[in-house]
Parts: C-alpha cells; structure tokens; sequence
C-alpha cells in the first residue's frame, strides 16, 4: 500500500543500464564533499550586532537625524547672523519668514536680511535660533546623563557584581534603597533649591547650566545609574562562573584586567541597550524642568520653557509652540527608535 | 483502517533569512497499541513533525504539503474546531521540558481539570476525582497535596508525570512523548520509560516516541524511524533497524553507543562533521557530506526511498550501488529502483 | 496567609518606611540648604518681624529640633504652616489640591492600564498585522511626546481652536482634556510593555501545552498567557503612578486646575518651602506606598516568586 516516497526528478533514467564502475557510483573526494557545506562565516558578536544595526533601516535614518540635528545645533550658532538673547521690541511676533518695518527699510536699501526661518517671539528675539540653542540643551543633557551612568553604573555593578558575597550584599541593600526612592520628585526638589542657590551665584558656568541641569547631572550621578548598575552586577554574576574566567584567574590574572578583559566587553550590550533607553527620559525631564521653570537660567532657551512661553498667545501664534514641540518629538522618537533598534541589535536575547 | 497515516509531510518555517525546510517529506503509519519511535539529532525534524500532527506549530511555522489522516479522517485542511476536538482527547502530547511545560500561575488541579472538563461530560466533582485518580495512576504519591501544588513545586520528574497524567486523562487513542526524558535526571528517565511502558500495556494506547536516545527506542518501540535533515533516512521495524541498518547514518548512530555485551576492544565511533545547516540544505542526500562513503551520486541527487528488507525501508543510494553490483535491485517500468529482491513486497504485509 | 508571606510583608513595609524617611531626610536637609529666608523676600519688613515670624513658625530653633518637630507633625498629618498663605496649614491646603489630583491621576492611571493592556494584547495576538503595526507607530509617538507638550496641543485644539472641551479644569469636564494629556504617555507605554511581555509569554512551553490540550485559543490567551504577561505590568504600575502624579503638576498649571501641582507651583514663586516640602513628602508616601501595593500584588500573582 505504501510506496517508497518519491523524491526529486530528473535522476538518470534507466538504471539498470548503469555499471558500477560508471562516475556517478565512485566515492566523492573530501573536497568535493566540502564544496557541500556552505558555512556561513563565523563573526564576532560585536560585528554581528553591528552588522544587524547597519541593516535596520530604521534605526540608520534615526541615528541620522539625530547626528544631523546635532551638527546644526552645534554648528549653526557660529555662523548665524542672531542670536538667542538679541531683543527687538519691534519686531514681536513675527511669522515664519516675515520682516520687521526695520527689516523691510534695511532690504529697500539694499541691504540683505537673513530671513526670520520660525519667526521671532514675544521680545523680537529670531525664533529659529532659540529652537536650535533648545535643541542642543536637549542633546547634551541627554548624552552626559547617559555618560554620567555609564561610567558610575559599570563602576559600581562591575565592583558589586565582581566581589560578590558580602560586598555586593551592602552594595546591592543600598541600590535597593536608592532604587525606591522617588526619583523626579528628588530632581524637582533639588531644582528648587538649586535655583535659589544659582540666582545668588557668581560662577559663570554655574550661571550658564542653570538649576535644572546641575540638578539632573546631579540627580543622575546620585540616583539614576541604578539601573545600569543592577544589569551590569547581574551581567558580570553569570560571566563570572564561565570557564574563561576561571581560567584566566588560574594563571594569575588580577582582578582589574579580569573585569577589562572579560567583563567590560561581556556587558557591553546590556550597557549599550540601557544606556539607550536613558537618554529619553533625561531629555523628558530637563524638558520638564523647564517648563516648570526650574530649567536654564533665562535667557538661555531650551525646548521646555520655549514651550512654556509659547502657551501666552497661543491661538494667534501656534507655530512658537509647534517648533519646539517638533524639535523635543524628533529628538525623543529618533532616540527611542534608535534604542529599540540597538536593543534588537544587542540583545542575544531576542535573536532567531 | 490505520489509526494514524502520514504522508508525505512537509512544513517549513518562514524565518528572515529564508524557508527552512524543517520537515521535507515524512510518511509513516501507525496501528493501535503500537509504539513508533522517531530518532534523529536536533534539528532532524522530529518534534516539528509531531507539532505538525496536532498542528500546535508556532508562527512562521506552517505544513505546506501532505496528508496527516487520523482514523482516515484528513487533518491537514481540517476546521480549527476539529482539531481542537482531537487535541488531548484522542492524540495527547507530552514535551521535552516538564519544567516550563506546565503554567506556572495556575495550580496542578487548575491544568488538569481544565484538560479533563474539556473533553469529557464531567462535571467539577467528577473531574477533580480523574485528576486525582491519574495522579495515581503515574505514581505520584500523595496526590491530595499535589492538586494544590504549583508546578514550580514540584521535581521535574514529578511535572513529567503530572503531564503524563494530563495527556493520558481522556483516554487517547495516540500518545506522543516528544524527548519525555531529555530533560531529567538518569535514574528519574529510567522511571518515567518505565511508566510509560507500564501505562501503554495497561492503557494499550499507541505510542509516537520521539527522543535521540537509540536506547530508548530499542526498549520500547516496535517500529523506528530514523530521521536527518528533515527527511525519513531509514524506517522499519526496529529489528530490523537495530540488527540489519541501511543507511550510513544509522549504522554511524549504532556505532556512536556504547555496548556492554560487545568485545572491549570495540571502538566507538563519532560520526564526523556537523549537523547540517538548514538554510543551506546540500543538494542530494543531506548526509553525504558527513558519509565515509559518500560517492559522487549522493552530493547530487537525493536517493530515493527503497525497501531493502521485509518492513525495511531506506533512502541510501549505497543500496542502490549495492543492488546493482548484485543484480538484485528490481525497478520499476521508467526505471526507478524500488526494492532490492527477496524483500516482501510492501503490499498486504505490515508496513510503516 | 502563610507565616513566610506576613514575614516578607513586615519587611517590605518595613522597607517602605525606611524609604519614607530617606526622603524627608533629603527634602529637610535640601531645603534648609537654601540661604535665603523664606520672609527675607518680602519687603517692607523689619529684622524684627522677620524674626518675630521665624519664631512663630519655628525656624528659630536649632536643626535638629525643627527636624524632630517636623517629623513628630507629619506622623499626625501636620505639615506645618504655610508661610505665603497666612492662616493656611500645609496639609489642609494639600488636602484641597489633593481632591482635585487624586481624581485626575486615578482616572489617567485607570484608562492608561485599561487601554494599554487591551491594545498591546490586541497588538501581540496581531503580530506583524496592519493593526499592530498602526499600535506600533502611534504608540512610539506618543512615548516620544512629554505631556506638557500635548497636553498645550489638546487646550489648543480641542479647547481654543474646535471648542469641544472646556479649557478650565474648574468648569464640568474640565478634567478630561487634562486627564487624556496625562494618560497617554503611560498608555503607550503600557501597550508596548504589554505587547512584549505578551509576545514572550505566547513563546513558552506551556502556551503550547495549554494549546496541545486542544483548548480554544481564547482559552489560551486569557487564560493562560494574559496572567504571566500581566506581572510586568504590576512592576510598572508602581512607576506609573508617580510618573502620573508628577506630570500632573505641569498639566494641572495648563488647564488651571487648582491641583496640587498648581499648588506646588505657586507655592515655588512665592517662596513658601513649607508646602514645598509637603507636597513633595506627601506625594513620595505616595508613591513609596503604590510600590509597596505593587510589589505585594506582584508576589501574590506569580507564585513562583520566592519570598526570601
């Protein structure tokens, strides 16, 4: 009832013609054997989450936006004919490329006026520069809070993970406590204070940063890098007990080449995804101060309190609210999509 | 009418990277009371093939080809509620890994009077007294506490029997033990084959043993099919399989066990190589690569499925050599060998 | 209730109480770092009334006096005095923007759990489909908006611009327009975490154990996957509602409803620390105490969890 199954066509046909000495029936060499197997090529996980990086489109145009915001709020301010605390009385108010009376006197003279590209706000001062200045607050406080918990969460976990039995108990009971502490409330708070404290100084940085960001470098020192750290003592535990390490140990290698040698490049993923998914939420919450207006010392914009002020006048002049909505929204998804692209990228996790 | 015909069987996985062709064309049957045993390493084929049975695939898996007939009734193509109406009442399955299998949120009772309660007219009572008599029943003392338990409560070998007891609890017709053991201790794998061997005598349900134990299969099984690269390299029954092999696979497997009665000078002999990528599928036979005696033919063309022996079934293009060096192969009109002579031909005889 | 399980609730509580106070510490000690007298401000005033004043409201004893003090009147809800609103207790003018918040963050919390659970489940049954995809793309947008940002979207479309809603909290339904702007954010979180956390569960043995059984899908979706994918969601919930209770604060400043956060902002330009500190520990037992909640609801839906 059951035939052999049939396979694939076009084998000779009459096989009992066949000899056994015809080609076909002689043993195949180890070379055309080889020729056999494709083996894909072996990478380092590194390359190979690079490689994956590179091939997620979407990721790529992110990290692009985010490199061409960067560049422009950086670069712009050198070269741009206003600058962001220039008033003009006169000129309030004006629309995305609209001239003041002064302007419009100043191009019949023949004089050329660089146009008013987001136009200017209530004190005249030219809107598109104040939404880059905005923009660049948000990028920094962004990459150093992401900075300032790399360096303390991989110093601490690594430490805490690496020593383990009661070391890493006390360390772990405080990052337990630090964990649960309400973290935006503490930066609220010390904002407050610190704004106090910044109007009364005389330290031209300490002017220039203003409370919200000294209290989020602050707050982020203090309290932030928990998390890294809690992933990077939990890294660091597992690669512990792998045989390399062991062995490295066996012929004498110091705990600080271990941790550089075997460790460091072992979290690296987990380091990368965690410190991905912080940098958002750093730029939410400068954002947030400043809106508050516990942010930069005025009158150094930044996209919080741009968007504080743009609510007087709202219905006349929507677009002071739209420029620096836009720029936080592109600035916050590029980044998020970039994490989650990294996190694909990274997590050996969710490989398939 | 055989309770359970397959035929032809195909279902692939659609991953990124391409189909891989996890089963490419798998047919067996299988009589009440009898136990199949399915063998191959990982990646062979054999749990898809019984996933694809009961059609519990996961995305992008999905059968592409073939019939899978129970008591003649067609189920590849089969309404949803038919299945379900088969699933765990006429076919049950147990898994390789007890510890993940169970819910971890619900109790022991929960899981098995659900199973129970949906297949039978049982009412709550009725059920609960079922689960409990299974649990007896697969030796699990105690069983008053056990219902109350949570599976993360219990030791793996006792989760295996509470899953045996859930598959066996309405009585099916086609038990199939995917790796039952794999995943336990030594002396508890002893116990559990045991059980089921007990249970299959008591119960007379026909059995589909999966594993890449061939000492698990030589116990229990009456008939063995050995798979590799998703295809059935060698079937038959396992007298035959065990004493008389027919393919380079299975004879390298055979040589890979240990064997106590053997001389002690007897050598056992790794089969050399890798599994093979199933992306990258070599063309002809997925072994050759591997094969000491791979001839030019098998890099090229898949060899067709003969039958070598009463019941005995191979895909070897060996045989064929061999056949035709003896004149003993037989072909049919267009030429394609089907059976080396003296086998019984298929028809009316037990076949798988 | 096992003895092990009052064990761990005592410690966690425990736990939580430590917490409480860390923060008052931190909060004491941040606002009497401040120079500046909180009546030195106020003009026309002598050195001695400003003293008169100090000693009225205590800040004319040592440090660790008017923190023992402070600590002995919070276990009995007294905040202290308000010092820019004479005549006011902190807590009662707490109380009185609590009545408004605690309204506006329940309902944002409630929809933002609500909504996310069912479309991240209905985005991870739908993997890949149409409908996932748009949960996907709206939801990443909206994680990318702070919520002051859509909240003055909202007060200017919906409120200026088409006139659906009031733009007053204080007037009837004025609270919708601020509660949708809070919920949001959390909402999109909850359906990308709920998504996930779904999709890892659909992976597991046991999803095709219960399939295998040969129970209906519905069966093995909201019954057994939906309750181990619901766990990280309680991890969640906890720092939801902070996030909600703090985002209240710039919200509530939008749509003028006299919140606590209205409250705290206010009580920022006038200067008056008293209320600063007490909405800030008021709201931290808050939120110390919904973790706490989430925490024990966590460990009584995953028995797994070892409560060592």
């Amino acid at each position: 009832m059951i035939q052999p199954t049939t396979s694939d066509a076009g084998r000779p046909k009459n096989l009992l013609s066949l000899q056994i000495d015809l080609p076909d029936f002689t043993l195949a060499t180890d070379e055309e054997k080889a020729q056999q197997i494709q083996t894909r090529p072996s990478v380092s996980f590194m390359k190979d989450a690079m490689r994956r990086l590179g091939r997620n489109k979407l990721a790529m145009l992110c990290l692009f936006v985010i490199l061409l915001f960067a560049l422009i709020a950086f670069i712009t301010p050198y070269f741009y004919p206003y600058t962001y605390s220039k008033q003009d009385v006169t000129a309030s108010y004006m629309r995305p490329f609209q001239y003041s009376q002064k302007e419009i006197a100043r191009i019949e003279n023949g004089q050329s006026v660089f146009p008013h590209i987001m136009g200017t706000d209530a004190l005249g001062r030219d809107y598109a520069i104040r939404v880059i200045y905005g923009t660049r607050i948000s990028l920094m406080v962004g990459i150093f809070s992401a900075l300032i918990v790399i360096i303390i969460g991989i110093l601490y976990g690594s430490i805490s993970g690496y020593f383990g039995g009661r070391v890493d108990l006390i360390m772990m009971r405080i990052v337990d406590i630090i964990y649960a502490l309400p973290d935006v409330l503490i930066v609220i708070l010390l904002s407050v204070a610190i704004k106090d404290m910044v109007s009364m100084s005389k330290n031209a940085l300490i002017l220039r940063l203003g409370p919200g960001m000294i209290s989020i470098f602050l707050v982020f020192g203090l309290l932030y890098w928990v998390g890294m750290a809690r992933q990077v003592r939990g890294q660091v535990l597992s690669i512990k007990e792998q045989e390399y390490v062991l062995a490295s140990r066996a012929i004498g290698a110091k705990a600080s080449r271990i941790i550089r040698k075997h460790m460091i490049p072992n979290c690296v993923s987990v380091i990368i995804i965690v410190a991905a998914m912080q940098i958002p939420s750093a730029i939410f919450t400068e954002s947030f101060l400043s809106f508050l207006g516990l942010g930069v010392s005025m009158p150094m914009p930044s996209l919080g309190s741009l968007a504080a002020d743009a609510r007087n006048g709202l219905v006349s002049y929507p677009y002071l609210l739209f420029f620096p909505a836009t720029s936080i929204f592109l600035v916050v998804l590029s980044f998020n999509l970039l994490g989650n692209g990294l996190r694909d990228a990274f997590d050996p996790k969710l490989r398939s | 009418m055989r309770l359970l015909e397959v035929e032809n069987l195909r279902t692939s996985f659609f991953t990124p990277a391409g189909e891989v062709k996890a089963v490419d064309g798998v047919s067996f049957s299988l009589d009440h009371g009898k136990v199949l045993g399915i063998v191959g390493e990982s990646g062979s084929g054999k749990s898809v093939t019984a996933y694809s049975i009961l059609q519990i695939l996961t995305q992008p898996g999905r059968i592409v080809g073939g019939s899978v007939r129970f008591r003649g009734k067609e189920l590849v193509g089969a309404p949803e509620s038919e299945i379900r109406a088969i699933r765990g009442n006429k076919i049950s399955i147990i898994f390789q890994d007890p510890m993940t299998s169970l819910t971890p949120v619900y109790t022991i009772e929960n899981q098995l009077v659900e199973a129970i309660s949906l297949h039978t007219d049982r009412n709550k009572r009725q059920s609960r007294d079922r689960a409990l008599e299974m649990l007896q029943l697969v030796g699990i003392n105690d069983p008053e506490k056990r219902l109350k338990q949570y599976a993360h409560e219990l030791s793996g070998g006792m989760r295996q029997r509470v899953m045996i007891a859930m598959a066996l609890a309405c009585e099916p017709d086609i038990l199939i033990a995917d790796e039952p053991t794999t995943a336990l201790d030594v002396t508890i794998q002893a116990q559990i084959l045991e059980l089921m061997d007990r249970l299959q005598k008591q119960l007379g349900m026909a059995i589909i043993m999966i594993t890449h134990d061939l000492g698990v299969i030589a116990n229990l099984c009456d008939e063995v099919i050995v798979m590799y690269a998703g295809r059935a390299a060698e079937r038959g029954i396992a007298r035959e399989i065990f004493y008389n092999p027919k393919h380079e696979y299975t004879k390298g497997l055979l040589r890979s066990i240990p064997n106590i009665e053997n001389d002690e000078k007897e050598q056992l002999v790794p089969i050399s190589g890798t599994p093979v990528d199933l992306l990258n599928l070599p063309g002809g036979c997925a072994f050759a690569p591997r094969c000491d005696h791979a001839m030019k033919i098998c890099l090229r063309e898949h060899p067709r499925e003969i039958s070598v022996a009463q019941y005995h079934l191979s895909s070897c293009w060996r045989n064929v050599e061999e056949g035709i060096r003896t004149g003993m192969l037989e072909t049919d009109e267009t030429g394609e060998p089907i059976r080396i002579r003296e086998a019984i031909p298929a028809e009316g005889g037990r076949t798988l | 209730m096992s003895a092990k399980f009052t064990g761990y609730l005592l410690r966690r509580f425990g736990m939580a109480l430590l917490t409480i106070f860390l923060v008052i510490v931190i909060t004491f000690a941040t606002m009497h770092a401040i120079p500046a007298s909180p009546f030195s401000s106020e003009k026309a005033k002598s050195d001695a009334t400003i003293a008169a004043l100090e000693a009225k409201y205590g800040f004319d004893k040592p440090l660790p006096v008017q923190f023992l003090n402070y600590i002995k009147g919070i276990a009995r809800f007294d905040f202290g005095l308000s010092t820019a609103w004479v005549g006011s207790t902190v807590f009662g003018l707490i109380r009185n923007g609590f009545s408004y918040s605690a309204i506006i963050g329940l309902c944002a919390a409630v929809l933002a759990l609500l909504l996310g659970l069912v479309l991240g489940s209905v985005s991870a049954l739908n993997r890949g489909g149409i409908i996932d995809q748009v949960i996907q793309v709206i939801t990443i947008a909206l994680v990318s908006m702070p919520s002051f940002v859509l909240a003055t979207l909202f007060l200017l479309f919906f409120g200026l611009r088409l006139k659906w809603f009031p733009t007053l909290g204080t007037q009837p339904g004025g609270l919708f327009l601020p509660i949708l702007s809070l919920a949001l954010y959390p909402m999109a979180y909850t359906t990308r975490l709920q998504r996930s956390s779904m999709l890892d569960v659909l992976g597991q043995d046991f999803i095709r154990t219960a399939r295998a059984k040969g129970l209906h899908w519905y069966k093995v979706v909201f019954k057994h996957a939906l309750k181990c994918a619901l766990i990280p969601i309680v991890t969640y919930a906890g720092p939801m509602m902070a996030n909600i209770l703090v985002g209240s604060m710039v919200v509530e400043n939008i749509f003028s409803v006299p919140g606590l956060g209205r409250l705290f902002v206010n009580s920022m330009l006038r200067t008056d620390y008293m209320i600063i500190m007490g909405i800030t520990i008021f709201l931290a037992i808050l939120i110390v105490l919904m973790n706490f909640l989430c925490d024990i609801l966590y460990k009584v839906i995953d028995p797994r969890i070892q409560l060592s």
